[in-house]
């Protein structure tokens, strides 16, 4: 089987900090949730149903133009910390990983595009999970990506579709559209504006939902929120996309408001906070990565507002996704003893951050008076 | 802080709403919000899956409503979706039908579903042309939007579908 490390970069192309309003909106996802005619649904399916699943989705990706190229990893064949790697660059799900009671599902895998960032969970909560995944603030693009696999896969299986209620789900939360489309978004100003709260009941009142970094159920870490539609029938796709868009495009505005009013007030405490955040960053010894999240935060709302002229929001992206557990062992070349992971993040952290050079600014360089 | 309506009663419910554009806050006590509908309780309206699954829970053990027995293909019965939330199978949707429909309208606002009409990879004519109908609205659409990338790939897509159509109807 293919080696999912090559290249390292490998389904990270969502960090390219390439999209609109990339400093805000780190990532859009498309998913949309199918299951084939005659099988038990996830938690009900049985060895033989899942072994069948498996066996069309295989056969159905050979003959698709995105899926034919591509490559297909059975999950639990892989070793821990390459499952681990896939969930930390938001590749599978948590259910797809480790299932109800800590395994992969029998016969999980994903089937991933050659080229494309587009990708199907097979065996999960529901037969197939055909998601997209790109940067920035993308969602039409995000839809037209897994539409197209969507159309592929579904010319040559026979997924299980009522007339009236649509695609049919494990959960019914999920049934008619399947469709489930979430923005990445970062939120520093309105959480320190403390006006977070109004804006995620907003955010409640017009049918989206928000979670954490990771999917449902998740803290929110690092001021990272993830927005996504909560109803999926009764609407168009189209009408989902458009009205998250909408609302997402007010929250981007909101948010750029409150970092107006916090350069407009408390400019020095700003500035101050970033470079402080920073300096930890660039020189700590030892950190968490709880630590990491938090600091980057400040460093990304300083590069958004031009405080800081360096590091690039890629890099940015970067240590957020390489200082996960999984990441610095696959970066170590092993298992790192537990008292040295923290040394081990700090000191990755400090190198890519002197690889971009010293952001040091003018006005630092004044006589100093005796 | 104080009820916006009353003024007397402390208030317990911030109420957000998103209109034209504008975003305003009410801050009401419980009394004044019962007025106005809205449920006070922690995670009211928040859950409306676990919400819906407890009361269905209580309606279960109050009696004979339990009776739709389990789906002959999977073997799923109402207890068991009760307690996982999850349905078994496609046929679940058709054998809980009446269980489900209040649930659906819960959850989502409706049951009637509108968007991609799906295209059997060995499709008959109704499917065809359920599926010309619903691309034509999309069509429309993508015009209005001005995406005309997506009008002219819509367009294509209506255009074999039709021509499969008359091929096979000769």
């Amino acid at each position: 089987m293919e080696d999912v490390l090559t290249p390292p970069e490998r389904g990270l192309e969502w960090l390219d900090a390439d999209g609109p309003n990339s400093d805000i909106v780190l990532s859009t996802r498309v998913r949309l949730a199918r299951n084939l005619q005659g099988f038990r649904f996830g938690l009900r399916a049985g060895e033989a149903d899942r072994r069948s699943v498996l066996h069309l989705a295989r056969e159905a990706a050979e003959a698709t133009p995105l899926l034919r190229e591509g490559s297909t990893l059975s999950v639990p064949g892989l070793p821990d910390t390459t499952r681990q790697l896939l969930l930390e660059r938001h590749m599978v799900s948590r259910e797809l990983v480790e299932g109800a009671g800590g395994k992969p599902p029998s016969h999980a895998a994903l089937m991933i595009a050659r080229g494309e960032a587009v990708s199907t969970m097979v065996n999960e909560e529901d037969h197939l999970r055909i998601q997209a995944l790109v940067s920035g603030f993308r969602l039409r693009e995000a839809w037209a990506l897994a539409d197209r696999l969507d159309e592929e896969l579904g010319s040559q299986l026979p997924y299980a579709y009522h007339n009236e209620f649509g695609y049919l789900t494990s959960c019914p939360t999920n049934v008619g559209t399947g469709l489930r489309a979430s923005v990445l978004i970062h939120l520093p100003g309105l959480v320190l504006t403390q006006e977070i709260g109004k804006v995620l009941q907003g955010i409640a009142q017009v049918g989206l939902t928000f979670r954490g970094l990771y999917g449902e159920g998740s803290e929110v870490v690092g001021n990272f929120f993830q927005i996504s539609n909560q109803t999926t029938l009764g609407k168009t796709e189209e009408d989902l996309i458009d009205h998250l868009q909408r609302i997402v495009q007010q929250v981007v505005q909101y948010e750029t408001q409150a970092r107006g009013v916090l350069l407009r007030d408390a400019p020095t405490v700003l500035e101050d906070k970033v470079w402080r955040a920073y300096g930890l960053l660039r020189h700590a010894r030892s950190i968490s990565f709880q630590e990491v999240m938090n600091l980057l935060s400040g460093v990304r709302l300083g590069v958004g507002l031009k405080l800081l002229p360096k590091p690039s929001v890629y890099s940015l992206n970067r240590i957020m996704i390489f200082t996960q557990a999984a990441h610095l062992e696959q970066m170590a070349g092993g298992a790192l003893p537990e008292g040295e992971v923290d040394a081990y993040r700090a000191a990755f952290v400090r190198r890519l951050l002197a690889r971009e050079g010293d952001p040091s600014t003018e006005g630092d360089d004044g006589e100093i008076p005796r | 802080m104080q009820c916006d309506k009353c003024g007397k009663s402390p208030a317990v419910i911030h109420l957000t709403q998103i209109e034209n554009n504008e975003m305003s806050t009410f801050h009401l006590c419980e009394r004044c919000a019962a007025e106005k509908g809205l449920e006070t309780g922690a995670g009211a309206g928040t859950a409306p899956l676990t919400d819906f699954l407890a009361q269905m829970g209580k309606s279960l053990s109050a009696g004979p409503a339990a009776s739709a027995g389990a789906c002959e293909f999977c073997g799923l019965t109402l207890n068991d979706f009760k307690r996982t939330g999850r349905l078994g199978c496609p046929h679940c949707y058709s054998h809980f039908d009446h269980h489900l429909r209040g649930l659906l309208r819960k959850l989502h606002g409706g049951t009637q579903h509108v968007g991609k009409v799906y295209l059997p990879p060995d499709p008959r004519q109704a499917d065809r042309t359920a599926r010309v109908a619903s691309l034509r609205r999309s069509l429309g659409r993508a015009v209005e939007a001005e995406d005309f990338e997506r009008a002219a790939a819509i367009r294509d897509q209506i255009r074999r579908l039709e021509a499969a159509e008359s091929a096979q109807g000769r």
